[in-house]
């Protein structure tokens, strides 16, 4: 069983419970809302790839070429 | 000399394992407030994410960040609920923990809040560390007055991980 730990700073008091089902529900959420963000972010970084080869092929040049271009 | 790094409690994970650690009823006495964490989870792979909920709130954090992973150097924002910061999981090194700090200036104050850290999956291998750099802003304006580490879904802090909260003084 997956617990929690608190600890109350104003006493000094620790307590170890089982987590809720709102805590479990809010970890399966922050879970999804990561993997969205992951998601969104390896796309971006396909898109700007793909722009990038796509450039190349129309200036007929390769990355390396490209680089001494830019030197 | 001045006493101004006070220890204003820390916690232990137990063999079971915990899924967060929580500081509540953190007094409003210091100026700033630094949280250090020392962990592994129990997740299979390198690295997995601590998230860190400021006054239990999952809302209006955003991040911009700086991470290395040995050979690679990669830069990104988001806007992820309370992300801080990697541990490492089981396909680490047996036995070796990451460390991680947060650090919260004028957590007392009437402002936004803003918080950095940094951190690493130290794992005593040549491959798949990482170092993080991390500047999160938390959009309230409330005092903070509760703290709680959490891991990534599916994961739980291992034995031995833990969590301990310092005030910082002016003088």
């Amino acid at each position: 069983m997956t617990t929690a730990i608190e600890v109350n700073c104003a006493t000094g008091e620790v307590v170890e419970r089982p987590l809720t089902t709102e805590e479990l529900a809010q970890r399966e959420a922050d879970a999804a809302a990561f993997a969205a963000a992951e998601h969104e972010k390896e796309v971006a970084a396909a898109e700007a790839a793909e722009a990038k080869a796509a450039l190349l092929a129309k200036l007929g040049i390769t990355a390396d070429e490209a680089k001494l271009l830019l030197a | 000399m001045a006493n101004t790094f006070v220890k204003i409690a820390s916690a232990t994970v137990g063999s079971g394992g915990s899924a967060s650690m929580t500081f509540s009823s953190i007094p409003s006495t210091y100026t700033d407030l630094c949280l250090k964490v020392s962990g592994r989870v129990s997740g299979s792979g390198y690295d997995f994410r601590l998230n860190v909920h400021l006054n239990g709130n999952t809302s209006g954090y955003t991040q911009r960040a700086v991470f290395g992973t040995g050979s690679s150097v990669f830069s990104y924002s988001a806007s992820i609920a309370g992300y801080a910061a990697s541990l490492m999981g089981s396909s680490g090194t047996a036995n070796t923990f990451g460390n991680a700090e947060i650090y919260i200036p004028n957590y007392a104050g009437s402002t936004n809040k803003s918080y950095s850290v940094d951190n690493v999956t130290e794992l005593n291998a040549s491959t798949n560390n990482r170092l993080d750099l991390l500047a999160g802003l938390w959009s309230n304006t409330s005092a903070v007055s509760s703290i709680t580490v959490t891991t990534e879904d599916g994961t739980a802090f291992v034995q031995y991980s833990t969590a301990t909260l310092y005030g910082i003084k002016k003088n």
